[in-house]
């Protein structure tokens, strides 16, 4: 097993009465792009802020880069750079006397190189045109990218990038994936905060889902994205056909009569749906609530037991199908994208959780 | 477990034990603080206090009446006393005023523009962030008198004949050593607005919006006067940080007394004990959520 980056158990916040993170087993391996996915107010960024010492836990611990936080912030954060929660600076300041300014807060960061090192960071984000130019001019996206080259000051073991597309243009938004992929190649463990998921999808390896506070799903992405995918088997025979999926280890999702038909064929198919691959890894038993409205129904439950073995191959299922004398009409693999097992398992709106 | 309790002791121990680099980020802050124009702004302001008084007398020209604040009708014989004139003038309000909003803007001002959690995971470390704020508050206490004094003397030098000095005692001296004193009581001033800084700082650490910081302490500072006032609370008085703002009428005697210096000294070292360990306990716990 890979070191981990950043490991929390148990990893808690309360404030007053609301529960922000409610007991967060997170892992994140060592030289991965890390995923940090959920709605408005699920918790993120106060999971980054606890992680980075900002807050202090309610109950639980969080260890980043092998020490504990936050007893460890002062040997720990030289070798972490972050965005939290969207850029910030002094307005009255320039670019570059702002980034002076937080590597002098650094007695880690060698005052010898530090004017090389803000040159060279601001030169990365393509903000050197921009250096001399008061804060408070810069545009939301030019905030962000001086809010990247910030983090990216010194040569860091981890960064933590809460949400760092906000306000970029596309362009942008490229410059900052291939920059994650450039610093994952070095070595840099990339652990990055978004309510964007096509963004994640592209850069990232693992992806943990959060939804009001709890962890609802963690893996690769391969995983995450697999294990939403489907089977669809147009047949008159769907007693059979059912059979013959569950016998193969897949969970049946719709037991309707009468499926789908299309308007004009006045054939008696129907359609027979079974999930490929088993059930997502999940951290908590009430996790699963959330998507319970949305696909799962009783008849899911025979096939959960499987695990993730059955991950049978498409043309091994045909085969298995017409063997059993089932008459496939239509058959067809439905790959679930990230963004709809995110919606399966945050629930259907994008609502802030109150 | 709580992670509260451990959460304490090793920053502590983290912050006492690396004081490298502290100079640096030191003078970085001196940097920040003397390159905004708000700073600017209010010594400008300071600095206008002896030049209205200076211009004013020049302009009525009149004999002295006697009223107005005191040394004033001295001002016309002699422009050494625009000087004193005008730390007389500012002690009360302007000066607390404006002391109130550097060290109530040190951590509310970063909590607000959201700078405060950059710095903290630089990491600048919570008491060394701390300690530089105050610093840099206490040097802005120097520039602050020093500036009126200094502008003070320079416009009654320009507007006014300037010569030897009859002090309290009745005894006189030259200029040059007049001068000495007027920077001695500049020095008094500095030390008399280090323990209002001190409740500034604990003030700024307990909110994200740094007027509501600066209000507060330049507040305090007035009700301490007024208490300071009343005889019915004379128990008190010895104990209110602007007890002694005004007694460095000392200064000004041949040979010079020290006792109020020192006991304001005294008095001032223990706010800044009292407000700066409160300010200490509260930021090391405090949650940065800005």
């Amino acid at each position: 097993m890979p070191d981990l980056a950043i490991e929390t158990h148990g990893l808690t916040k309360r404030f007053r009465s609301q529960v922000a993170v409610d007991g967060l087993d997170l892992a994140v391996p060592e030289g991965s792009v890390f995923g940090f996915l959920g709605p408005n107010g699920s918790g993120k960024t106060t999971t980054i802020r606890m992680l980075l010492g900002l807050v202090a836990a309610t109950a639980g611990d969080a260890r980043v880069l092998g020490a504990d936080m936050p007893h460890h912030v002062d040997s720990v954060l030289p070798r972490v750079g972050a965005l939290v929660e969207g850029p910030a600076f002094s307005p009255y300041l320039s670019g570059e006397a702002n980034l002076r300014r937080f590597d002098a807060a650094d007695r880690h960061a060698p005052r010898g190189t530090r004017s090389d090192r803000v040159a060279l960071a601001l030169e990365r984000v393509g903000l050197s045109h921009a250096a001399k130019k008061k804060v408070g001019a810069y545009s939301l996206g030019m905030k962000q990218r001086l809010g990247l080259a910030n983090a990216l000051l010194m040569r860091r073991e981890l960064l933590v990038l809460d949400e760092p597309t906000n306000g970029l243009d596309p362009q942008g938004t490229r410059e900052v994936r291939s920059l994650i992929r450039s610093l994952a190649e070095g070595g840099t463990t990339v652990f990055v905060s978004s309510h964007l998921l096509a963004e994640v999808e592209q850069v990232c390896t693992h992806a943990a889902v959060m939804s009001v506070g709890r962890l609802v799903a963690h893996g690769t992405i391969d995983e995450l994205r697999g294990r939403g995918s489907r089977v669809l088997v147009r047949t008159p025979d769907p007693g059979r056909a059912r059979a013959v999926l569950a016998a193969l280890g897949l969970p049946i999702e719709q037991t309707t009569v009468g499926g789908i038909r299309s308007a004009t064929d006045a054939s008696d198919d129907e359609l027979v749906t079974a999930r490929l691959g088993g059930e997502i890894e999940r951290h908590s038993a009430d996790g699963t609530s959330a998507d319970g409205s949305s696909t799962d129904h009783g008849s899911a439950d025979g096939g959960s037991a499987d695990g993730g073995s059955a991950t049978a191959a498409p043309e091994s299922i045909v085969t298995a199908l017409v063997n059993a004398g089932v008459r496939v009409r239509g058959f067809e693999i439905e790959r679930a994208s990230l963004e709809q097992r995110f919606v399966d398992l945050t629930g259907e709106g994008f609502d802030v959780v109150a | 477990m709580s992670s509260r309790e451990v959460h304490d002791g090793p920053l502590v121990l983290d912050a006492r034990g690396g004081g490298g680099g502290t100079l640096s980020l030191l003078g970085s802050e001196l940097l920040t603080l003397f390159r905004r124009r708000r700073t600017w702004a209010l010594l400008g302001a300071l600095a206008l206090i002896p030049i209205l008084i200076a211009v004013a007398v020049r302009l009525s020209g009149g004999p002295p009446t006697g009223r107005g604040p005191a040394f004033l009708d001295q001002i016309t014989n002699n422009g050494f006393f625009v000087g004193v004139t005008a730390i007389l003038v500012a002690i009360p309000l302007f000066l607390p005023l404006t002391i109130g909003v550097v060290a109530g803007d040190a951590i509310a001002g970063e909590a607000s523009h959201g700078t405060l959690r950059y710095l903290l995971i630089a990491p600048a470390g919570r008491i060394r962030l701390l300690l530089v704020k105050y610093l840099a508050a206490a040097v802005f206490c120097v520039a602050a008198p020093l500036t009126v004094v200094v502008v003070g003397t320079l416009i009654g030098w320009a507007l006014f004949p300037i010569g030897p000095v009859t002090l309290l005692s009745g005894a006189t001296v030259g200029i040059g050593d007049a001068l000495l004193r007027l920077l001695a009581i500049a020095a008094y001033v500095t030390v008399s607005l280090l323990g209002m800084s001190a409740i500034g700082l604990f003030l700024s650490t307990l909110t994200t919006v740094p007027v509501g910081a600066m209000a507060a302490t330049a507040i305090l500072a007035v009700v301490s006067q007024i208490m300071d006032a009343l005889p019915q609370l004379e128990w008190l008085h010895p104990w209110l940080f602007t007890h002694y703002w005004l007694g460095f009428g000392d200064l000004m005697r041949e040979p010079v007394v020290w006792d109020s210096f020192a006991d304001n000294a005294v008095l001032q070292a223990g706010y800044l004990v009292v407000f700066g360990a409160l300010a200490v306990s509260r930021f090391l716990t405090k949650d940065v959520l800005s």
